[in-house]
């Protein structure tokens, strides 16, 4: 393996930022108190998880009260579910995606056995959903809609604005899974029509194990974890005091650089996908690239299987992910490509390029001159390679194999 | 991330024998794109000994260290000897495969009686993929699974996909495939339920005949019967997947279709025909129906 690692797996985890564990350093050495005890000493802690509350409030506009510290991205979308749906108890329908993270998605899955009813909205060819499917969705025995911000395989964006409004006028709770969106597009609660909002600090260069939940003012809500009164009996369980402080870290460190994401990191991302489509045939981008996070790209070529790919860029010390079959971990491609219909012939060799504000011009220039090669020589060992230059067969796909 | 051994890895990353054998006299396919992943083994057999060997492999790491492995094992074996390489074989000199990938392994030996069987000049369709098909998601036979379950001693349905992939797409054959490993493990001959009873789809109504219960049908009652099954059940079907049926031919109860919008040169295709199209048409209609695929 290279010595340097080039890291393009940004939606998967980030780097902890360095002023970020210059924030939480003390809060694992001598400031170890614990914020409900009564001494000064303790008083500490206190103060530094209400100035995180309000750094990671600052960065949504959120006020600090609406916010919760959670242990993960998935505790806050648990939460947020199963306490609208319990505060709605008369109501037994549930509605989200097919494109959600396995957060939400399996959720719904064992909400439908136990007994509600989840509609899980279908997307089209680029994976948007459509407003008028979600209207006709909703009926008078929906308690809750839950639509991601941002898709992590595609990163697609979700109009959550329009979607939280036409909840709001019928009468239905709104919670956005937001992990991916977070610190990449600004976002304003103040304007936006949303009920419940999460947020996962390793995805935005905090560590991993801490999250957020937006409960918006007025919102109903049941706890998920009951025990002692911390979060004022909203979330038990003693504060991780030093990963609540990198995440309100993280948050004032994105604050700052939300526009260079959405300018420098754009133009990074979109100068490697216009290279790597120039130089590679018969490739595609999967996902809505009018509506989509600046770092995110995900590219399909065909006639190769995607964990080959990874392992051929692992050589090189480059970081990605794929939605192929075989690096999912079960026998069949990611369930986002499948629902937006990518043929099988694309969906086995799909990539996902994550970028991060730490990353340069030169590590773009690297995967773009590696990419192309190793393309090319998974395509001479496959026995497809030759339908690249012939007409090829029906892009169709699915023989026996079916979605 | 996977654990592979430094064998698979050094076989991934260096292959031998890549590509297509100019002289070859043997070739096996199986496999397929849609599937994720597939192989083309080529060998050259001069006097009953595989004088050479390659192979085109579309699939993971797993997959293509195997055909790998499985051109290097077999070179200067006679033909017999090559054929009683199993799929564990394929594992060993590899210095073992993870379990969820042993399917690669499994591809690789079929490739080569599919290889073997061509050179014969018998019929394409390996020996293995005749008999009913259990998993529509993965075209995976019952002969098949039978086959994994002995070889490998396998115990668990979860083995059985881990070997086959049979099972790990809709899980629909999951019930199926428990009862195949019960039966083998049993000692039961497989094979005794082919053309086993199905429960109709909701909605279609009993179009099943009911075994000698009633008379034969017409051509007209077998015709109109096939058409409704074509429409209510088999084409949303594959439409599902992209792809889609048309009618072409009834013949007695020989029936021609064309599929469109399908991989149409892919092996699998094949079995799409013969066993979710035709198998569905024998449970709907008719014991005895053939469906004859006609090329577009
Ligand atoms: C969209 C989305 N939701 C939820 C999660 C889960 O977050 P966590 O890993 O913090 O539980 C992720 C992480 O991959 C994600 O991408
Ligand atoms: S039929 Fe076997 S997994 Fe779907």
């Amino acid at each position: 393996m290279s010595a340097k690692t080039v890291y393009f797996d940004n939606n998967a985890t980030t780097a902890v930022a360095p002023e970020v564990l210059e924030a939480m350093l003390p809060f694992l050495r001598d400031q170890y108190g614990n914020p409900s005890s009564m001494y000064s000493f303790a008083g500490r802690s206190q103060e530094a998880v209400a100035r995180a509350r309000e750094q990671t409030a600052g960065l949504i506009g959120a006020s600090p009260e609406e916010i919760l510290f959670t242990s993960c991205g998935t505790e806050s979308d648990s939460t947020a579910i199963l306490s609208a749906l319990r505060a709605r108890p008369e109501k037994k329908h549930f509605i989200t995606t097919r494109v959600e993270h396995p957060a939400v998605l399996s959720l719904g899955q064992y909400l439908e056995k136990q007994g509600y009813t989840v509609s899980f909205l279908a997307v089209d060819g680029k994976g948007r959903l459509s407003l008028d499917d979600l209207a006709a969705a909703i009926t008078k025995d929906t308690a809750l809609v839950s639509v991601m911000f941002a898709n992590n395989e595609t990163g697609n964006i979700y109009p959550v604005e329009a979607i939280g409004k036409l909840c709001r006028e019928r009468d239905v709770l709104f919670h956005v899974d937001a992990v991916q969106a977070v610190g990449k597009i600004p976002i304003d609660l103040q304007a936006l029509p949303i009920d419940y909002l999460a947020l996962s600090g390793h995805k935005l260069h905090a560590p991993k194990g801490v999250g957020a939940l937006y409960v918006r003012r007025g919102a109903p809500f049941r706890p998920f974890l009951r025990g002692g009164h911390q979060e004022r009996g909203r979330r038990a369980g003693t504060e991780a005091v030093p990963n609540i402080v990198a995440l309100g870290a993280a948050c004032a460190l994105a604050a700052e650089h939300t526009s260079d994401e959405n300018t420098r990191v754009r133009a990074l991302r979109d100068k490697l996908q216009e290279r790597l489509l120039a130089e590679i045939p018969e490739a595609i981008i999967n996902g809505d690239p009018e509506q989509r996070l600046p770092n995110t790209m995900n590219i399909s070529f065909k006639y190769v299987e995607g964990e080959a790919i990874l392992l051929m860029l692992d050589q090189f010390g480059i970081c990605a992910s794929s939605g192929s079959a075989c690096t999912s971990g079960s026998l069949e491609p990611s369930h986002v490509l499948r629902a937006m219909g990518v043929p099988f012939t694309y969906a086995h060799g799909s990539l996902r390029l994550s970028l991060s504000r730490y990353n340069t011009q030169e590590e773009v220039d690297f995967v773009t001159a590696t990419l192309p090669k190793i393309i090319t020589r998974l395509r001479e060992i496959s026995p497809y390679k030759h339908l690249a230059d012939d007409a090829s067969p029906g892009d169709g796909a699915a023989c026996a194999c079916q979605a | 991330m996977w654990e592979y051994t430094d064998t698979v890895r050094e076989h991934f990353l260096n292959p031998r024998n890549v590509g297509e054998l100019k002289d070859a006299n043997a070739v096996g396919e199986v496999g397929s794109l849609a599937c994720g992943d597939a192989l083309k083994l080529y060998l050259k057999i001069e006097n009953n000994i595989i004088q050479d060997a390659s192979f085109q492999t579309f699939g993971c790491a797993s997959a293509i260290a195997s055909s790998s492995a499985l051109t290097e094992m077999i070179k200067g074996k006679t033909v017999e000897e090559a054929l009683a390489i199993s799929n564990k074989d394929i594992a060993n000199f590899l210095g073992g495969l993870p379990r969820e990938k042993m399917h690669c392994s499994v591809m690789g030996q079929e490739a080569l009686e599919a290889a073997v069987r061509a050179y014969r000049g018998e019929p394409p369709v390996p020996h293995s993929h005749e008999g009913r098909l259990v998993c529509k998601c993965f075209g995976v036979t019952e002969d098949q699974i039978v086959k994994v379950i002995q070889e490998n001693k396998l115990t668990s349905v979860e083995e059985i996909t881990n070997f086959t992939k049979a099972g790990g797409g809709c899980g629909d054959c999951l019930e199926d495939i428990r009862g195949i490993l019960e039966a083998t493990l049993a000692g039961k001959a497989p094979g005794g339920n082919k053309g086993a009873e199905r429960p109709a789809p909701a909605g279609i109504g009993d179009l099943r005949q009911q075994d000698g219960a009633t008379p034969p049908l017409s051509n007209v009652q077998r015709m109109q019967r096939v058409m409704t099954v074509l429409d209510e059940i088999i084409r949303p079907r594959l439409q599902q997947d992209g792809g889609d049926i048309e009618l072409l031919d009834i013949n007695g109860k020989e029936v021609s279709v064309a599929l469109r919008g399908m991989c149409t040169s892919c092996p699998s295709s094949r079995l799409t025909i013969e066993g979710f199209v035709q198998q569905t048409l024998r449970d709907q209609v008719e014991a005895d129906i053939t469906v004859r695929e006609v090329a577009p």
